[in-house]
């Protein structure tokens, strides 16, 4: 066995509940650096071809993309403290070019890192209990849930705990590090779904019976890309101790007739689309012949995980008014959300300012939004699936020194689920895969809406942008969406209308002929100008588009052609 | 080829024969086909025996059988295919396998571990593998967050630490 | 995922890129089986010598140096080589937004 020096534990803020490493985890992830140093010499050296190499790299999160190779760090389901956000601003000046890229899986990527870089990038993450495993590769990828985990008034369950069981239990999985194709898991503790569980391979739902017993909901079978597929309900209640053993036998029916030859069939979705009822029974077969115990979940590891996200200290409080500053008002109505705790409230940090790149974050403002966090959010950071970041814990009274901070950061657009809130995957500015860009029209698209109170006047409105059919930009989930594919060597763009990725889950339609990279943000203002002429008072888009349907918004693009 | 086990290089006595072939004394590995339709008559044989099972033969198929095997051969067609981790397990878990389970086709050192792991004996390794390589490999990481199918573990879930042979 | 010229032969003049397997940099294949940064660098090769030039590029994986190599069909316009596909010139040029915060070339 290798032998590596323990490394002492980071100084952390003292009450951010992030999962704490002990001597154990910390000796895991050194000796799994060391495997992967080990990879990269053996492949510098010509002793593993690229061929063999690319699983192993991507399964460390490094991909080789359009102009150089980008590095995709696990924030594990989108929790961060302090000291971790300080340490990525660290590494995006050292080894990057000065910032970072937030995803809709919850992670960060660096986009210009080098090969020979990478095992002291891994060595830099280490030293703040992180990592880039699983967040590529045909493996079992970084589980996402509820940015306001712990926070949200809605709560049932705190999916926190059940998502770092799910993370211990398939790192480095032996069984299901060779799917067929990747695996996506999302768990939420709310009835309100904003983990998009229902196009996931896996969505669970935590929540408590009558009794008060713990348990999951679990579906499967969701997903996105070029077949979007909602998931299935394989069970309404998996007890909390047969939860990984459930998840074990979901994963070996597909592991064992996942299809291997097509990789645009490889995904669960497939098999559970084509198998249907039978493959629930396929599960609850491998299930009920499973040997129970090794797999049993003892409640006293569910104990010791949940004490590292008991609750901070928060002081007595009650709900106060917030000042009277129009400007403040506007950012709050957007970016404050209710907490659980009377006196404190949550603060969903804009990532989208007009012009800007959805999801970037300068090493500058990271540093700034780690302070903020340290003073005022118990050092707690989140990153939230439509890309912007979280502080969960605000005092109410610190409300207007945040906002403060925020905006001389450039950090407080107030556009939180607004038309400018755009989730846009790199496409073919940085992806290898990508077809057509999804950055510069998500900014053009921000730069003509960028006037707030038209903003705030249309109300929510999501917009994703995908810039290939593989839909990291959730575009068939957005109220519009927008998926660039290349025509005879140029861009072109097809708008779907009418997706949701919340509780009532549905794929867009698509609207029409696709447009040109010049025309679409005409055609997205057009759509909007369809719905404001046609909405009841008040009425969001999504609401109008399912009143009226398509065809006024097909009119109305392809009218004048 | 080569045979792996325990990181180091081992003889091999088995011999693989052909679905006609003429059944030799020594160890013998049979294709699937051939084991299920002589199984009454290869009942009375002495010398042991082994099955080639395919990637995508449950191994249920062969439950029946499971007895009378002292092998049986599991195939990664790609070092991507991980099939043969699945039925490695449902061997050791879901019919109490013993005997030895050898994975060959195309396999990198980088999986040895898991396929230990997951109830694997021995490992077909290419013409001129360094065992070095493999048994370095098995090593690097000592730490495992899952209940293993390998023998002398413990049936606990998560973190624990792994014992090399 | 990207266009080879084994998919169909070339019918426009070629030159063959990669990415640099140390740092993922794109190259392109110059003179004498040499990589180079700069497109306009490049060796193009006339369509019927695009298997020639496409053998040549391969020593280049198999000494690892680079990975990824295809072969990008151009035209010549002012006298410098300009892929016929909008990928292939946002590849050559880089990407097409800000890849850097404000003013981080200056500082550091």
């Amino acid at each position: 066995m290798n032998v590596i020096a323990s490394r002492p534990a980071p100084q952390y803020p003292p009450h951010a509940r992030t999962y704490r490493y002990d001597e154990i985890d910390r000796e895991f992830l050194a000796e799994r650096i060391a495997e992967f140093s080990d990879q990269v010499a053996r492949r510098l050296r010509g002793e593993l071809t690229e061929d063999e190499f690319k699983p192993l790299r991507l399964m460390n999160g490094l991909y080789l993309q359009l102009h150089a190779y980008m590095l995709r760090i696990a924030i594990p389901y989108g929790l961060l403290n302090a000291t971790q956000l300080r340490q990525l601003a660290l590494i995006a000046r050292r080894w990057d070019r000065g910032f970072g890229h937030f995803t809709t899986r919850q992670n960060i990527q660096f986009n210009w890192t080098k090969l020979e870089d990478v095992p002291d990038i891994l060595r830099a993450l280490a030293e703040v209990d992180m990592h880039a495993i699983q967040t590529s590769g045909n493996c079992i990828r970084n589980v996402t849930t509820d940015e306001y985990a712990g926070a949200t008034p809605d709560e049932v369950v705190d999916p926190r705990v059940y998502a770092e069981i799910l993370r211990q239990w398939s790192t480095l999985h032996p069984e299901f590090t060779w799917l067929p194709r990747k695996f996506k898991i999302a768990i939420t503790g709310s009835p309100n779904d904003r983990v998009a569980a229902q196009v996931h391979d896996i969505g669970v739902l935590a929540k408590r019976n009558v009794a008060g017993a713990m348990g999951f909901e679990v579906h499967a079978g969701g997903g996105l890309g070029r077949t979007p597929l909602i998931g299935r309900k394989l069970r309404d209640w998996v007890p909390e101790d047969e939860f990984l053993g459930y998840m074990e036998a979901v994963l070996r029916v597909y592991n064992a007739l996942g299809q291997r030859d097509n990789i645009y069939k490889a995904r669960i979705k497939i098999l559970v689309r084509d198998l249907g009822d039978a493959f629930v029974e396929m599960v609850e077969r491998e299930y009920a012949t499973m040997p129970r115990d090794p797999y049993r979940l003892d409640p006293a590891i569910v104990a010791a995980i949940a004490a590292h996200f008991a609750p901070p200290p928060f002081a007595a409080l009650n709900d106060i008014a917030p000042p009277e500053d129009p400007e403040f008002a506007a950012w709050a109505s957007r970016s404050v959300r209710p907490h659980r705790q009377p006196g404190y409230a949550s603060v969903t940090i804009s990532l989208k300012p007009v012009g800007g790149i959805p999801g970037d974050a300068s090493a500058d403002q990271m540093e700034v939004v780690a302070a903020l966090a340290e003073r005022h959010s118990f050092g707690e950071i989140r990153v939230s699936h439509v890309q912007n970041l979280v502080l969960p814990h605000v005092r109410q009274d610190e409300l207007f020194a945040v906002w403060q901070g925020l905006r001389a950061a450039g950090l407080a657009t107030p556009n939180i689920g607004l038309i400018s809130d755009i989730i846009a995957c790199p496409g073919m500015d940085y992806c290898a895969l990508a077809t057509a860009r999804s950055i510069p029209v998500a900014q053009r698209i921000s730069e003509r809406f960028a006037d707030l109170d038209r903003q705030l006047d249309l109300g929510e409105c999501f917009v994703n942008i995908s810039g290939c059919i593989n839909a990291c930009g959730h575009h068939h989930v957005g109220h519009i969406g927008i998926l660039g594919v290349d025509k005879r060597g140029e861009e072109v763009y097809q708008v779907t209308l009418g997706g949701s990725a919340t509780n009532d889950a549905a794929v867009g339609e698509l609207v029409g002929p696709a447009f040109s990279y010049d025309d679409i943000v005409d055609a997205i203002e057009t759509i909007i100008r369809t719905h404001v002429a046609h909405r009841a008072l008040g009425e969001r888009f999504i609401d109008t588009y399912r009143r009226i349907g398509l065809t006024p918004f097909k009119e109305a693009l392809y009218a004048a052609a | 080829m080569p045979l792996l086990e325990d990181g180091r290089i081992v003889d091999d006595p088995w011999v693989t024969v052909a679905d006609d072939a003429p059944l030799p004394e020594a160890p013998t590995i049979l294709p699937l086909a051939r084991l299920q339709r002589e199984a009454a008559a290869l009942a009375g044989r002495n010398g042991p025996l082994g099955v080639a099972l395919p990637p995508d033969v449950a191994p249920e198929a062969i439950a029946p059988l499971l007895g009378r095997l002292a092998l049986v051969e599991l195939t990664l067609p790609s070092f991507r295919d991980g099939r043969a981790f699945t039925q490695a397990r449902a061997l050791r878990e879901h019919h109490g396998y013993t005997g030895e389970i050898r994975v060959g086709g195309h396999v990198i050192p980088d999986q040895y571990l898991a396929l230990l792991r997951c109830g694997a004996s021995t490992v077909v390794v290419p013409e001129g593998a360094d065992p070095a390589v493999w048994d370095a490999a098995r090593r690097v990481i000592g730490i495992a967050y899952q209940h293993s199918a390998a023998p002398g573990h413990p049936l606990s879930l998560l973190r624990r630490k792994l014992e090399v042979a | 995922m990207s266009s080879t010229p084994k998919a169909r032969p070339a019918t426009a003049p070629v030159v063959f890129t990669a990415n640099r397997l140390r740092d993922g940099r794109v190259v392109w294949l110059g003179a004498e089986g040499s990589w180079v940064e700069a497109l306009a660098a490049a060796r193009v090769f006339p369509p019927e010598a695009a298997a020639e030039g496409l053998a040549l590029a391969k020593q280049g994986e198999r000494q690892q140096q680079v990975v990824g190599v295809y072969g990008v069909e151009i035209r010549h316009l002012a006298g410098a080589p300009v892929p016929l596909k909008f990928r292939e010139r946002l590849r050559a040029a880089g990407p097409s937004i800000a890849a850097e915060p404000a003013g981080w070339r200056l500082a550091s």
